[in-house]
């Protein structure tokens, strides 16, 4: 079966973002980019799938400006076969991601799409679930294990009480938690394999798809800071502070 | 146009998230209705009626609604919730499955996790795991909208006489079911509301050793949480995740026990009233955010510190 992937370019994990001085945004200036964490993670399932001898081409899209090639290369080196590119350097919101991701499961009619469940910048948690409803299809969000199942896959989910399994039909899509898999590295080899692959790069308006804007980013600002506290010398004193100092025992 | 807010439940008890999520449909301002949307739910129902600030709550019950599948409660609130405003959901793992996928169907954008409203189209969310506040002005003609509990204080449980109605269900499409679950059991607060809440990390080196938490955790009435660390080496269950991809928790008490308090970690805990952290590395980061850190070996704090209370 063929599956899709999502994958979105984001600023690193590692990198603690700051706010512009302005306001207006947090300043991305020679900031480190990376793929976003889900979405590794996203690949790696569908390479395992690939292993497994479920999946048999693995399409990765990415929406975003023309930078975002490296986050599909990446995808391609860790065992993707071919990439799409729907390029634009505007702000995205998640309805238009979700809508130029429709068009290209109608073109593509994958098995399986699978994103991850949030992007680290924006944090939203919305594009999967939006996909599902332009679709139609079934969704499995914050998956920690998908198990294909002839004409179904059974997704067990990381819900707030534990974990819960669903099992949908085909087509479908899923969103991963951290726990389904521990993402590879790419090997040097394959990343040289991957300058090769398939990358085809299309503009939003080829799929029909319109870039709309409904939120305006008003202002960002850094959040409250908490002061230093101060450091105890046992557990006695601790103990103490917390009783009389701050009262909360 | 009223708003609609969404029931947290479980078919058999109102979920107290709900009450921060009605809070939040108060500081907007309008009329409230609540949906319970389930299966045998009728005492959530009389419990939603009763919540201060009610005007009506709409109940479908129906097999289709019993796991709170995102299809099927998706495609119920888009149906319920166009003559609204607003609809809001508590920022659960249910609330966060289903609500996107209404918005798409009334074809607008969502805004998550608010922890403040400016006014009755612009909010305020954290963004980047909660290094930046971002205020967000949303032109939909549906603001479609879940509540970050910590960022709203629950109404009153009691006090309102909300009339209650029968709604029909949507065709279920049959396209995704319930196949089984695992929930945590355990007698101790829920991490979300819990007062005072005591965490482990990788520090911990293994399940076992979670049990001195415990013991401390009864004495305090307190939950316990952990750090991803934590849950990946498989000390504990997912559901005790505290941080920017697990539990948002801001109680009286945060105790970090062996967490180095990296950014996704403090994502979850920083709002916390006073932050206690016990740490071997005076350099951790966990230190920067602490009211009061100690310097110590946790195999020795921790048995100290329980025979101290
Ligand atoms: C996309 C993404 C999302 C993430 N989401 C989350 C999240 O929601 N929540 C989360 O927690 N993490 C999250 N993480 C992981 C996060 O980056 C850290 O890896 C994690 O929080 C580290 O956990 P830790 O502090 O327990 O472990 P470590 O960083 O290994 O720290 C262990 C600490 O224990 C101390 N210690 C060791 N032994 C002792 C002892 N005997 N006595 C006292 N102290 C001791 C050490 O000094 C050290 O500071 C996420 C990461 C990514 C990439
Ligand atoms: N611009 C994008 N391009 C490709 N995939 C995206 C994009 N934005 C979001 N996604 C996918 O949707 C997931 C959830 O993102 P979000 O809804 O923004 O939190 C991500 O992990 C990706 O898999």
């Amino acid at each position: 079966m063929k599956v899709l992937v999502a994958v979105k370019r984001v600023i690193d994990y590692n990198v603690k973002v700051r706010v512009k001085a302005d306001n207006t945004d947090v300043d991305l200036t020679n900031v480190k980019m990376a793929m976003n964490p889900f979405c590794e993670i996203a690949v790696e399932e569908a390479v395992r799938l690939k292993e497994k001898g479920v999946a048999t081409e693995i399409v990765v899209v990415s929406i975003g400006p023309k930078v975002a090639q490296e986050q599909i290369r990446t995808a391609l080196a860790l065992g993707a076969d071919r990439g799409i590119l729907i390029e634009t350097e505007e702000k995205l919101e998640s309805l238009t991601v979700a809508k130029a991701l429709k068009a290209v499961v109608d073109k593509e009619e994958p098995q399986l799409v699978i994103l991850g469940k949030q992007s680290i910048d924006n944090d939203n948690n919305q594009t999967g679930q939006m996909l599902g409803a332009l679709t139609g299809l079934p969704q499995g969000t914050f998956a920690s294990e998908v198990a294909v199942d002839g004409e179904k896959v059974n997704v067990t989910r990381e819900i707030d009480g534990g974990l819960r399994t669903v099992a949908l039909s085909l087509p479908a899509i899923v969103t991963t938690d951290l726990r389904l898999n521990e993402p590879r590295y790419a090997s040097l080899p394959n990343i040289m394999k991957a300058k090769r692959k398939p990358l085809e790069v299309v503009a939003p308006g080829d799929l029909g798809v319109e870039i709309k804007s409904t939120q305006t980013l008003v202002k960002v600002e850094a959040p409250a800071e908490r002061s230093a506290g101060i450091t105890v010398s046992s557990v006695d004193e601790l103990v103490e502070k917390l009783k009389t100092e701050a009262k909360v025992l | 146009m009223g708003i609609l807010v969404v029931a947290e439940h479980n078919n058999a008890s109102l979920n107290g998230a709900t009450l921060n999520a009605i809070a939040a449909a108060a500081a907007i301002g309008g009329d409230i209705d609540v949906l319970v949307a389930g299966k045998g739910c009728g005492a959530v129902a009389e419990a939603a009626a009763k919540v201060a600030g009610v005007a009506k709550v709409l109940v479908a019950d129906d097999a289709a609604y019993e796991y709170q599948l995102g299809e099927t409660v998706g495609d119920l609130v888009a149906e319920l919730g166009k003559g609204y405003s607003h609809i809001l959901a508590a920022a659960s793992t249910t609330g966060k499955d289903f609500l996107p996928r209404t918005a798409a169907i009334l074809d607008v954008n969502m805004i998550s996790e608010i922890t403040a409203v400016v006014s009755a189209d612009t909010f305020a969310r954290p963004i980047y795991a909660g290094n930046a506040i971002a205020t967000v002005q949303s032109s939909d003609a549906i603001k479609v909208i879940t509540v970050r509990t910590t960022g709203f204080d629950p109404v009153a449980a009691e006090g309102g006489s909300a009339a209650v109605e029968s709604v029909s269900a949507v065709a279920d499409k049959g396209i995704s079911a319930f196949a089984g679950e695992e929930l945590a059991k355990s007698d101790r607060p829920e991490l979300a509301g819990a007062e005072i809440v005591i965490s482990g990390g990788r520090g911990m080196q293994n399940g076992e050793n979670f049990e001195m938490l415990y013991k401390v955790a009864d004495k305090l009435g307190a939950a316990v949480g952990a750090s991803r660390a934590a849950v990946d080496a498989g000390f504990v269950p997912n559901d005790m995740q505290v941080g920017q991809t697990g539990k948002i928790v801001a109680p009286n008490l945060y105790v970090a026990v062996g967490i180095s308090g990296a950014i996704q970690h403090l994502a979850g805990m920083k709002d916390s009233k006073v932050i206690v952290a016990i740490n071997k590395d005076e350099e951790a980061p966990i230190f920067s955010v602490a009211d009061y850190g100690l310097v110590a070996d946790l195999f020795e704090a921790v048995p100290e510190l329980d025979s101290k209370l």
